[in-house]
Order: structure tokens, then sequence, then C-alpha cells
């Protein structure tokens, strides 16, 4: 390629700063030139970023300043990321070179912390490229004034492209792009990302789908990978434990890690774990080496804090979750270890490119299993790492909820031609096979609430004139709809204060003031009485309150939280490594490169029990202290396992068996009763083939979701997305809960009137796709059919002990409600009635 | 069957109420939400809501238009079963002051079917303050039969006369008990054997847990009672077993 493509002034940027351009930056350049839209695929390193900005740098710097007089150029560039703080980042970075290099290019970035000002001025007066993020895009597309907005524009990039579409944002985005394409005819995409499984999938969000049979593909540039990762897994001394997610008995090892690096990143997968983790760190950290904490529930100001020291070197090792997986540049890191399951090989993959952001240097990376069957887990990931394997989740199929909310805003932008509309959306590689009677339930939802009781026809919200188009019936529900934008719904949270104890002996109430610690999801404070302890902000804190909106909590003395997790960023495990996992354990052979004790756990359950076939079910039971247990070994990832346990508790309820509950984890599930399980299946009173039988997931999945808590959460989520209920605005809750609707409510009466509704529909996506993993659970059932081998067992098996010990750690599920009440109420004093 | 043993079976699932005692009467609380007095054939009922959803609907927010058909559906298996002389309807029995006149026709005509043949007794609410339109039935502010007054908002005050034998509503108690790391939040009676709160019936009606602030005018810290709500009965706990939201 050559270089005479740059304009001199790039040219000797370049050559002033002792680089040269890269092949791929100049391909990308030559294809935007010849209006191709172009997916770009690089590691970490490769200057991905400002390959894509390159493009229009060049083209801004042949179109010239504007004249004097002459009408403004309106938006020429958009960049969509999807994190505002990579938007702000990417600005500053940018900033640099149009500076140095004095081209005519005004930049700004617009996301929700833009003050209203600029916003107004950034409408009249469009800056050439404009940094932004998909919710900020549909806002401006939903302005009257968005065709003049971006009739001009050229460029649209989208970075981290492999992450934006993996959730409703890339839906939200997928809608976003139809409509600019159809408002600037040819405007061309560049779609930046990380190595994934399918690229294809990529390259056909990036362009235009002119037909619903047959998908459309945008170019691509691979940019091959660099140097290999040098990834080992920790050998350790110390004994392996059973279960658990505690990492606990490494924390020596991983110590001396740090200490013989300069910076490490010590990546985590829960809220959790960061926080036990970093803990421990500090107990034996007697060198007092700077290691800090980040994660998703800290206080933002705390969190900012950690990346500036981060991005400064004054850090040695930085405790994190996925809120540090994407992005934005923390300087040299020269180690990364991930504690505890790496669940996908591709998840893997970015996490370890947070090392070394020189492309030519290999990253170095050490993970750490934290129990037994996480070694097997980090053996697989290895493997597929030195095949440079990948397992990204496929490209999603749009949801209605945020098609609802899209036509919503396309009505408050201009009167809207629904077969026009229809055709615009049909566009977009995620909503291609979208049928004409699906599109039209979702206008009608969105005008009147889509019920087959038409009684709100004189409310509806959108109307069809006399013209044949569409729009709404007044101003006030274009403010609606800007304050619903957006696919993101918040659990709701409260914020942590830390005060001084009320059990320090002093009578008086508990002290007001201290500093906020964070934000905690409201249902795990609702789990807690005053006095409980859990670990949070790296202390151990005392909950002893909740006062207005936030929970009060104190320092503790102890060191053992009582609550042992919260939630937050569990990944069920990969199909693709549970692949790797249940091979390895089928063939002996390849034992050999496990630590010892995992070889000889192994061992001693050939001969104790069996082992899991690579294809077939192993089902053991055995009884145990006065009860019967069935663990099974399906490896399909903690989701499908939850809702197994749940549908096979059902089916054995019904058969007789009287099973009392069941905990599950990514690779086994076990259900214990008091029935004689181990009779049972080997008398053929119960056939383990009818038991696992596929139509599971016909009645009793339906039974049960009905009262599924699970369900109605993803309901609400659908619903505010979708625009049925208001969203709830922090620091605008109103007071006393019985004004606001239940979106609980709402899910029984809509079930119980209209089971066929489009939102129970698109509930039933989100969670079939999502928590329930109905689809893995259905490959999993035909997989195994014919292939189910029971062993009778006289002991709990080493297989079986570690999802054993997740019994009072993990919450077990099956019992019903009423019953827990029952036993509650038995032993009630009635104190007023006496 | 034979028309006999149908017979002795109605009979025998009557309606099983939990009976308390409101300022010295002896009334029956039902799994229903609704108050019993069988020595009156009295069944009060609280806080019906009746087109809440098209009320919602009126200012762009779609909720399902079936509350009022779910609400009146609920009701009138209540009325089969206790086949009641009179019924109290408790205030907010619609959800605004339109409500009755939004009424659709099947749903009033439902509601007129359920009046024939009883007295039946609108006390006005505070969504509701003026009578319903094209509906039978006397409209009142409150009403007192023997030791008991029928009110939709309970009066401020504890120990004062007038609020003795209280039966209202307005407040739709919720109430949440925690029980092995779960936590159960049901609609619930509410008492402390002088006054007598109700559930909320409708269908689309949230709840107030009692633990907030609004009820410490009504009820003496810890010092009451709550049902909650079950599948076929009630679950009784005192107010030290409960925890707010």
């Amino acid at each position: 390629m050559d270089a005479a493509l740059l304009p001199n002034r790039f040219q000797s940027w370049f050559a002033s700063r002792g680089w040269a351009p890269r092949p791929h930056q100049l391909q990308l350049i030559d294809h935007l030139t010849l209006g191709h839209s172009t997916l770009l695929i690089a590691p970490t390193g490769a200057g991905k970023t400002l390959a894509g900005f390159l493009p229009s740098l060049v083209e801004l710097e042949r179109r010239g300043k504007r004249k004097t007089g002459q009408p403004g150029h309106g938006i020429h560039t958009l960049y969509v990321s999807p994190l505002k703080a990579l938007a702000v980042d990417i600005a500053r970075n940018l900033e640099a070179p149009v500076l140095e290099m004095s081209l005519p290019v005004r930049l700004e970035t617009r996301t929700g912390d833009t003050p209203s000002h600029k916003r107004q001025r950034q409408k009249l007066n469009p800056p050439d490229i404009l940094l932004t993020t998909p919710e900020q895009i549909a806002l401006l597309l939903s302005d009257p004034a968005s065709d003049r907005m971006f009739a001009s524009l050229k460029t649209v990039i989208l970075d981290e492209l492999h992450a934006l579409v993996t959730s409703k944002r890339g839906d939200l985005l997928a809608l976003g792009l139809a409509r600019l394409r159809r408002l600037a005819p040819g405007v061309r995409t560049i779609g930046l990302s990380a190595t994934v499984a399918e690229p294809d999938d990529l390259r056909a969000y990036l362009v235009d789908q002119p037909d619903a049979n047959k998908r459309a593909l945008s170019h691509v540039l691979e940019v091959s990978g660099g140097a290999r990762p040098d990834i080992s897994i920790l050998d350790s001394q110390e004994r392996l434990p059973w279960s658990g997610h505690s990492s606990r008995y490494a924390v020596g090892d991983i110590y001396r890690l740090i200490k013989a690096h300069n910076v490490s990143l010590l990546f985590v997968n829960t809220r959790s774990q960061a926080e036990m983790v970093f803990q421990e760190l500090w107990r034996i950290n007697d060198d007092t080496l700077p290691i800090a904490l980040h994660h998703g529930s800290l206080d933002v100001g705390q969190r900012r804090k950690v990346e500036a020291a981060m991005a400064s070197g004054a850090l040695r090792a930085v405790v994190a979750t996925s809120s540090l997986d994407m992005g934005i540049d923390w300087g040299d890191i020269d180690l990364v270890v991930n504690i505890g399951a790496p669940k996908g090989a591709s998840r893997l993959a970015q996490r370890i490119g947070r090392a070394n952001h020189r492309m030519d240097e290999p990253s170095k990376a050490v993970l750490v299993p934290s129990n037994r069957f996480e070694v097997l887990e980090c053996q697989a990931a290895l493997a597929a790492s030195r095949r440079g394997d990948q397992d990204t989740p496929p490209l999603r199929k749009g949801a209605l909820d945020v098609l609802a909310q899209h036509v919503l805003g396309l009505a408050c932008a201009d009167a809207l031609d629904l077969a026009a509309t229809y055709e615009e959306i049909r566009s977009s590689e995620t909503y291609r096979t979208l049928d004409w009677e699906t599109f039209e339930r979702v206008i009608d939802f969105a005008a009147t609430g889509g019920y087959a009781l038409k009684s709100y026809d004189q409310y509806a919200k959108l109307r069809k004139g006399k013209d044949g188009f569409w729009r709404i019936a007044n101003p006030k529900i274009a403010q609606q709809y800007r304050l619903n934008v957006g696919t993101i719904v918040e659990a709701p949270k409260i914020k942590v204060r830390l005060v001084r104890s009320k059990a320090d002996g002093r009578r008086t109430p508990v002290g007001r003031g201290g500093r906020i610690l964070g934000e905690i999801e409201e249902y795990f404070i609702d789990q807690m009485v005053p006095g409980d302890t859990f670990l949070f902000s790296g202390e151990v804190v005392r909950f002893e309150a909740i006062r207005e909106n936030e929970a009060y909590v104190s320092r503790a003395k102890t060191e053992n939280p009582m609550i042992p997790s919260y939630m937050g960023g569990k990944f069920p495990l990969s199909t693709y490594l549970a692949e790797g996992v249940r091979a390895m354990l089928a063939n002996p052979s390849s034992w050999d490169q496990l630590p010892g004790q995992v070889r000889e756990w192994l061992e001693i359950q050939r001969d104790k029990s069996v082992l899991p076939t690579r294809d077939g079910l192993l089902v053991e039971t055995f009884p145990r202290s006065n009860k019967h247990y069935m663990v099974c070994y399906p490896f399909e990832g903690r989701l499908a396992h939850q809702t197994l346990g749940m549908l096979l508790t059902k089916r054995l309820e019904r058969m007789g068996a009287r099973p009392m509950g069941f905990v599950a984890n990514d690779y086994a599930l076990s259900v214990w009763g008091l029935g004689d399980l181990s009779l049972l299946f080997s008398s053929g009173r119960i056939s383990l083939d009818e038991l696992f039988e596929e139509d599971i997931l016909g009645d009793d999945l339906d039974a049960w979701l009905a009262d599924s808590s699970l369900m109605k959460r993803t309901f609400r989520n659908c619903a505010v997305i979708a625009g049925l209920i208001e969203r709830r605005h922090p620091g605008k809750e109103k007071t006393g809960r019985q004004v606001t609707v239940s979106s609980d409510l709402i899910y029984d009466v809509l079930r119980a009137h209209e089971p066929d509704h489009i939102l129970l529909k698109a509930t039933w996506s989100d969670a079939a796709e999502g928590l329930l993993d109905i689809s893995r659970l259905g490959e999993l059932l035909a997989r195994i059919r014919g292939r189910i081998a029971h062993t009778q067992l006289t002991r709990v098996s080493p297989l079986a002990v570690p999802i054993l010990l997740e019994i009072g750690k993990e919450p077990i599920y099956g019992e019903a409600m009423d019953s827990l009440l029952e036993e509650a109420a038995e032993d009630l004093v009635l104190e007023a009635m006496e | 069957m034979n028309v006999l043993t149908s017979h002795v079976r109605n009979y025998q699932t009557a309606p099983v109420c939990h009976d308390i005692q409101i300022n010295g009467q002896l009334v029956g609380l039902h799994d229903s939400g609704v108050l019993w007095w069988p020595d009156e054939s009295l069944l009060v009922v609280a806080d019906l809501h009746l087109e809440k959803g098209s009320s919602f609907a009126r200012r762009g927010v779609m909720l399902p238009p079936y509350d009022t058909g779910a609400t009146l559906e609920r009701l009138a298996g209540v009325m089969d079963a206790f086949d009641p002389a009179c019924v109290i309807c408790l205030g907010d029995s619609f959800h605004d002051a339109d409500g009755s006149d939004r009424l659709p026709a099947p749903y009033r005509a439902m509601l007129t079917t359920l009046q024939l043949g009883r007295e039946w007794i609108w006390v006005t609410g505070n969504h509701d303050p003026v009578a319903p339109v094209r509906l039978c039935g006397e409209t009142v502010d409150e009403i007192t039969v023997g030791p008991l007054k029928f009110r939709h908002e309970p009066v401020e005050e504890i120990g004062v006369e007038r609020a003795a034998g209280e039966v209202c509503g307005h407040l739709h108690p919720v109430a949440r008990v925690r029980r092995f790391g779960r936590s159960i939040r049901r609609s619930c009676f509410i008492t402390d054997s002088t006054r007598l709160v109700l559930p909320a019936f409708g269908a689309l009606t949230g709840g107030l847990n009692v633990t907030d602030r609004a009820y410490t005018t009504l009820f003496n810290r810890r010092q009451f009672s709550v049902f909650l709500l079950g599948n076929d009965r009630l679950f009784p706990f005192t107010a030290s077993r409960l925890v707010g939201d």
C-alpha cells in the first residue's frame, strides 16, 4: 500500500513522531475512498482507533476550511463507543494529532453528561466529528431537525463493535444506523473489533441488507495477531480447594507475582471476589505496595481516582472486574492475572490483551483457578488460546421492546410511512427477518399498548392521519420518549454510607454523615438484617440500617463476613470451553498436563464411580445423612443448570420422588430429596430417559415461569425499554410505593388475560436467551438422549464433592413460597391481641 | 354426582374466615382480602381502583386494560361464596373521579348484576370523592354499624374515641417476611384489635409496607398484627416479625 494516499501534512506528522503509517491504516483509507464500509479486526496495540479516524481526517483536510459566509457542513463523522468514558478519552487522544497537524477539524463529544446548552449548540452548529453513544444517536434521530443534521454525514465509526453488538444497545444502534443510511445515502461505516468467532456477523451488521433472505457483507481487514501471548496456569504448592471461588489459597503466589512485575492487572469474575482478593492481598502486603480496587459498585469518584493513578503509573496492581475490561489505555501493564475461571476463550483473550499495548511484544498472563474444576477450565482455555480459537456469542436477533422504543422516536422526528419504515428497519442485519405482522403489532403497541381489547384508541400516542402517515398525538409524547430513551435498565440500587456503629455501646442513634462507599443492589440489602456483615469497598462492614434510600454500614471488627457474596458479573461457562472440559475428562491420556492433585482426584473418581463421557450424561445417586442425592454433570453453565434444576425438581415431585431442593454451578447439578432416588432409578420406576426428555421444556417450564421472580424482573426491563412504564430517574422517585404501578402486577394481569401480548413475547425471548439459557438446555437434552448413564453409589463420589460443598453457599431453590410462610407463621404469638 | 352430595359439598365449602375482634365485635378476615361480618351478612371490600388502567392510558401510559375485568371477576367470586345482604366498598372504588363514567358497558352490566338484590354502599375516597354515575347504591362519607365505623381514610390518632372500631382502606398495606434468606412480600390486613385496615382489592394496586412511617400515627410501634394473604389461608404475623422494604 502506498503512503501517497496520505496528504503531506500527515506524512510529515508520522515522520516527526518516528512512525510509519501501518499497512492496514492505509488500506482502510483506500477502502473508504472507494466507498466501502469495512470491518477492521485487530489486536490491541495495532493503532486501531487512529486507523478508524484517519480516513475522515484525510477527507476533512482535503475539504479545507469553511469560508466565511458559507453554510455549515453538518456532521461529517460520527464515532460511537459503548462507554461514554471511552468517547471522552478518544476525543482527548484525537485532539493531539488534529492540533499538531493544524487540521481544519472541530471535534466534540456528546454524552449524557454534556450540558444542555452545549447540546443545543451542537444541533445548530454541528462539529465535523461527533463522538457519542448509541443512546445519544437515538435522541438526535428523534429530533425533527435530524434530517438536516445528518444530511452530509459521510462516515460512522463503531468502536469495540464486538462488545456493542452483544446487548440491546447493539439493537438500538442497528436501528439508528438504518435511519442514518436513509438520511445520508452512501454513508460508510467502519467497525473496529477484537477477534471474534464469526466476523461475518459483524460485517453484516455494518451494511444495508437489501435482501431478507441473503445477507450482504462489508469489506474486512484483518490484522493478524502480533506476538502470541505467554500464558501459564499458576503452579501453586498450596492445596487446591474442592470448591468455592475465593482463590484464597493462591493469594501468596499472586502477591509474589505482583512483586516480580511492574504493573499487574488482576481480573476477577464477580465483585465479591474482587473485594475478597483485595482484602487478602492487603493482609499480607508487608511492603505496602500500592494495590487498588476497581469494580462497578464503587463510587464513581473513587473509580476515577484509581483509573488516574493507574494511568500515571502510581500503582503496582489493580484488582478489577469487567468494569475495567474495555478500551481505555491503562499505561504499561506487564502482567495480567486472571483469577477464577476464564468462562470463555475470547473473554480471556480480550482480558489478556490489556497487557502490553505494543503489538510486537507478547502479553504475559497467569491463570489462577480457584478450584479443581476450574483447573480443567483453565486448561481448556489455554488450549483454545494456543489455537487462536474464539467463542464470542452469535449475533443477537433484534429485541422487540427496543424496536417499540425506536419507532416512537422515529415518529417524534417525522411522520411515519409504515411501509417505508418497515423496509428501513428490515435493512439492518439485526432485524432482517422481522415479519410485517410483528412489525404492525409493535406499531400497535407503541400507539395504544397493543392489546386485543381495543379500549384505548381515544388515548392513542400515535395516530394515523388522513394522508396515511402516522404521527405522535401531541408534543408531550416526544418529551416522554426523551426521558425514556436507552436500553440500560439498572437494577434498583441504593447508596452505601459508612457511619459509626451503634454497636459500640453508645445508646445514640446511628450516626449520620459518613462518606459514601458506593452503590449496591437493593435486593442484596433486602436480604439482610442489622448486624449482618459483608465485604464492601475493600473492608468488612456491618449493616446498620436503611435511612432514606441509603444503607448505613459501619466498620466491622470481624475478619470474616457473614454474608458470603453478592452477585454482579457472573458469566456462565461458554459452550466451547465446556466441550473442552468434557473432552479432557473423557480422555485420561490428556491428564498429564494437569497438576498432580487434580490428576489424583480424577483417578479416584474413575475407581470409585465412572468418568463422564464426552457426549453423554453421567448421573450419580447416593444416600447421605437421611437424604438421597442425585448429581449430574452436564457442563453447560450455571444458567442452564439452574433452569434444568428447577424443571427436574418439578418433574421429580410429580413422579413421587419427594425432592427438597437443588443447587447448580457451572459444571454440575445436584437434586436431593426424601425419596430413594437410587432405587427409583434402578428399579425403573422412574426412567431417566423420561426425566430428561426434551418435553420438559414445554408445560413444566411454562408452569414454573408463571410465578418466577426472574421472569418478572425480565418483564420489568422490557416494559421500561418499550415505554410501557416510566423509568425511575434517580432522585426523582416518588415517595410511598403505593403511588407507582408495580410491574409485577402488570405482568400478572397481562399473563392472565393476554398471554400472547407482544411484551410477554419480548420477555420470553429475553429470558430464554439470557437468564434461562433455554437454547443451550435444549441442545443438552438433545445431545444426551439415549446416552444417560446412571451409577448407583453408596457414598458421595470425588467429582460430586465440589457441588455438594456449594450447598449453603449458593442460593438453594425449590421450596414453594407458601410453605415457607406456613412454617414461619406457625410459631407466632399475637402480641397485640393478648 | 347426585344432587344430595353436591348440596352437601356446597354447604361444607362455605368460606373459612379468620375470626378476630375489632372494638369487641367478632368479624372474619378472608384470604381474598375482604371482611365478612356474618351477623349482619355484611361484606366489606377496600380500594377496588376500577379503571386504573384507563386512567393511566389517558396520560399516555398504556397499562393493560384488563384490571377492571380482573377485579370484578374476583369480586364476583367472593359474592358467590358469601352471598352477602349488604356490601360496603370502602372508598377509592374508582381510580379517579371520572372512572365510573368511563366504565365500559360490559363491566357496568357485570357490576350491576353483582348489586342485584343487595344493599350497596359506596364510601367516598380520595380518588373518588363523588358518587359514581349511572350505578346503583348509596354514597356516604362514612357509615357506622354497631361498634364499627367504616370510612376510607383512618383517623391519624391513636387511642381516640373516633378511631375506636374503625375499619378502613386507603393505605394498601403489605408486609414483608424474611425466611431462609428469601423475603416474601404480600398484601395484608393490619389490626391492633381497635381498628383494622383492609388490603387493596384492585388488580393493579400496589402496596405500602406496614413498617412505613405512614402507619405510625395509626398503630403503636410493634403493637399490631398483620394477616398476609395466601392461597386458601391467611398467615398471621406479629409486628416484630416484619421487615421493611
